[in-house]
């Protein structure tokens, strides 16, 4: 950038808001493209040319012809969508509760969102230890005689399920509360004064104005888990109900040596998201998203 | 759920705690139906927690409210049917005037044409047809007052409660929603609890006022009786006597009369409660009662009420503050006592004056168990400090050093 001499045409950019401090942009514009838009174009690109020959897209024909390949997508979205449904649907009545201030409320907040801190690979060894054949749990129920065999909740489904609630449920409660707390508390007292009941004053006013906030929480903790990958090898079943599609991409390009069929993959796994996100925020938009009279929001 | 009307609302010793504070202690209250009650008191008098706790927001810890012979106290807000306008109006921002206004309605399920014709009435009382189909956000202050008013009203509620709706509002348009909100309350009879901290608006608007103060009732009665007869000093000092100063009881003479020293000055005045001899009072006057009677000049149109038993005060100009049809005039006596006064006379800072007290109009009340107005040093003060020091002696109370405010009786 080379500052402008005339002082005239200096005041008409600034008016623009192009000064000096553009700059500050650089970094994080440098960081953009060189570790987003350039691996993205280049992975973009990689996929339309496909190492086993054949058109540009003979490794998409290749993927969706592929049953083995093409169920990894419905396999994660039966992971993620239920994780993510979960997550959002749990956070909102502890989040709701515990809007106003009481004692404890820190130590109670620190502990729902300690499992953020912990990192799938320590999470799924809890995992393997407490819910396994020989875990707590199947010890105790055994032991109360509850069931008679072990139940497995492990190297399936369950497994990676509950992993992606450990981590996702902390990342939407955050979020939810903070959406939550953006509402004005007097809203509801106003629909109490008018004779509305807990139930009205939650499906008419809280939820509404809670709903932009729930799409958004959704899509976050959606494309956490759409992406999920050591916990469906550690505490799932990768070769059968858990092979996600993070799998899929990985053993082509590491395991097969084939980059554009991975690239491939992972551009179908951007689309698959990108098309998830889309109904989402569909959705959002017959909501109203404006000020919800309190702060933040 | 709730009978629309009811003969009475009684509180009887209402209280609410917080913690270890008394934020509302011992109300009792009888508000007859359709009157207009004015609860007032400067902020964490404990006027907006009476205000919540006759809503049912707020749990009571003492006391109970009855309507009529049916207990209240113990339903939650919705089972209650009273209405309410919150100071930020707290209309549900998703929702059109027209849907704010229907949702009592709404809740009631009261048939569709109903409440159809009943919000189109409301609308059209607080004249926003052409906005019934904008959201809140959309609309000026004034606006979303009115729709919180008719969200609240169109309900037909037995009792209004409003918690400083004017608050928000620029003074030209407080007026007017003032005379707006009276007007309502005539057309359609609401018996409104209304809180405010200002004591014009009080006084314009309600049938009875509740002067509260740190929780207590200090006074209740008609507007007339406050604005003439202020009890306590702290109502006193609500109803615009801005000259507060501590005194002690000199003499008390047979009749309606005590003979008061402050700073030494001798002055008389009527006693509000029950005073005598030595006690520790607080004197009162209001600027408007203070006449200037500038080096033996005639009073500047006073009423004829004066006498010999007026006091006279010699005193220096010290602020002028013009004020359209007439002058608010700060005098400080020879003993550093400071006065505000209000005159058609031009004077300038530093003329000498001598003011006349009429003795009807200054008014004594007890200030005992050191409650007494804390007399702030103006800035730039040039009064000489053995002057300060002596007033200070003679009046009893330290200047500037503020009494620990303690509970009025």
């Amino acid at each position: 950038m080379t500052a402008p001499t005339d002082p005239g045409l200096r005041h008409r950019l600034a008016e623009r808001g192009v000064d000096a401090r553009l700059l500050l942009l650089v970094p994080a514009l440098v960081f953009v493209v060189g570790l987003f838009v350039y691996p993205f174009l280049y992975g973009l690109g990689l996929s339309f040319q496909p190492a086993k020959g054949g058109g540009p897209f003979a490794d998409y024909q290749r993927f969706f012809s592929d049953a083995y390949q093409r169920d990894t997508i419905a396999k994660t979205l039966w992971l993620a969508i239920p994780a993510a449904l979960f997550n959002v649907l749990a956070s909102v009545p502890i989040a709701y509760r515990m809007r106003g201030r009481f004692r404890g409320k820190r130590l109670l907040t620190t502990i729902l969102v300690v499992p953020i801190t912990l990192g799938t690979v320590l999470t799924a060894e809890g995992l393997l230890n407490f819910l396994g054949p020989a875990g707590w749990l199947n010890r105790s129920l055994l032991g109360l005689g509850l069931v008679d065999e072990p139940v497995v909740l492990i190297q399936n489904y369950w497994g990676v399920f509950f992993s992606l609630v450990i981590s996702g449920f902390p990342f939407a409660f955050l979020l939810i509360l903070s959406y939550l707390s953006g509402i004005d508390p007097t809203l509801e007292r106003a629909a109490a004064t008018l004779g509305a009941g807990w139930v009205q004053r939650f499906r008419r006013i809280t939820l509404p104005l809670l709903a932009p906030g729930l799409a958004t929480t959704f899509c976050l903790t959606f494309v956490l888990a759409f992406s999920v990958f050591p916990s469906a090898y550690l505490v799932g079943d990768p070769s059968g109900e858990t092979r996600v599609i993070s799998i899929a991409a990985y053993e082509a390009a590491y395991q097969a040596n084939d980059f554009p069929l991975g690239s491939t993959i992972a551009m179908i796994m951007g689309a698959v998201e990108l098309a998830v996100i889309g109904v989402v925020l569909l959705w959002r938009s017959r909501f109203y998203v404006g000020s919800s009279g309190g702060k933040g929001a | 759920m709730t009978d629309a009307a009811f003969r009475e609302l009684r509180l009887d010793g209402v209280g609410r705690r917080f913690g270890d504070t008394d934020a509302l202690h011992g109300l009792d209250l009888t508000i007859r139906r359709g009157e207009f009650i004015a609860l007032l008191g400067p902020s964490g008098c404990g006027k907006s927690t009476a205000l919540n706790c006759l809503a049912g927001l707020l749990p009571l810890t003492a006391g109970t409210i009855r309507q009529d012979d049916r207990r209240i106290d113990t339903l939650p807000p919705e089972r209650r049917g009273f209405g309410m306008v919150f100071q930020n109006y707290a209309l549900f921002p998703h929702l059109t005037v027209r849907r704010n206004i229907e949702f009592g309605l709404q809740m009631r399920r009261l048939p569709r044409a109903e409440v159809a014709r009943r919000t189109a009435a409301a609308v059209a009382l607080v004249h926003l047809e052409e906005h019934a189909g904008k959201l809140p956000g959309q609309l000026s202050g004034g606006q979303q007052q009115r729709v919180a008013i008719a969200r609240a009203v169109v309900l037909e509620p037995a009792l209004v409660l409003m918690d400083e709706p004017l608050s928000n509002l620029d003074a030209k348009l407080r007026l007017e929603m003032r005379t707006e909100i009276r007007r309502l309350h005539q057309s359609l009879g609401l018996t409104t609890v209304y809180v405010t901290h200002d004591q014009e608006e009080a006084l314009s608007m309600a049938d009875r006022l509740v002067v509260l103060r740190q929780g207590r009732v200090q006074q209740v009665g008609t507007p007339e009786e406050l604005h003439a007869r202020p009890r306590t000093w702290h109502v006193a000092d609500f109803m615009g006597f801005r000259n507060l100063f501590p005194a002690s009881v000199v003499e008390v003479p047979a009749g309606e009369r005590v003979v008061v020293d402050a700073g030494g000055l001798r002055l008389v005045g009527v006693p509000a409660q029950p005073v005598a001899v030595g006690d520790r009072v607080v004197v009162g006057v209001r600027p408007e009662d203070l006449h200037v009677g500038a080096d033996g000049a005639p009073a500047d149109g006073g009423p004829a009420d004066g006498g010999p038993a007026d006091g006279t005060v010699t005193a220096t100009v010290s602020v002028v503050e013009y004020q359209g049809r007439e002058f608010a005039v700060e005098v400080r006596t020879a003993a550093g006592l400071r006065l505000h006064l209000r005159t058609t006379a031009r004077l300038v800072p530093g003329d000498g004056v001598t003011l006349r007290v009429p003795a009807g109009r200054l008014l004594v009340f007890p200030g005992g168990g050191g409650d007494l107005p804390v007399a702030t040093a103006p800035l730039g003060d040039d009064v000489p400090a053995a002057a300060a020091a002596a007033a200070a002696a003679a009046a009893g109370a330290a200047d500037g050093a503020a009494p620990v405010p303690q509970e009025a009786r």
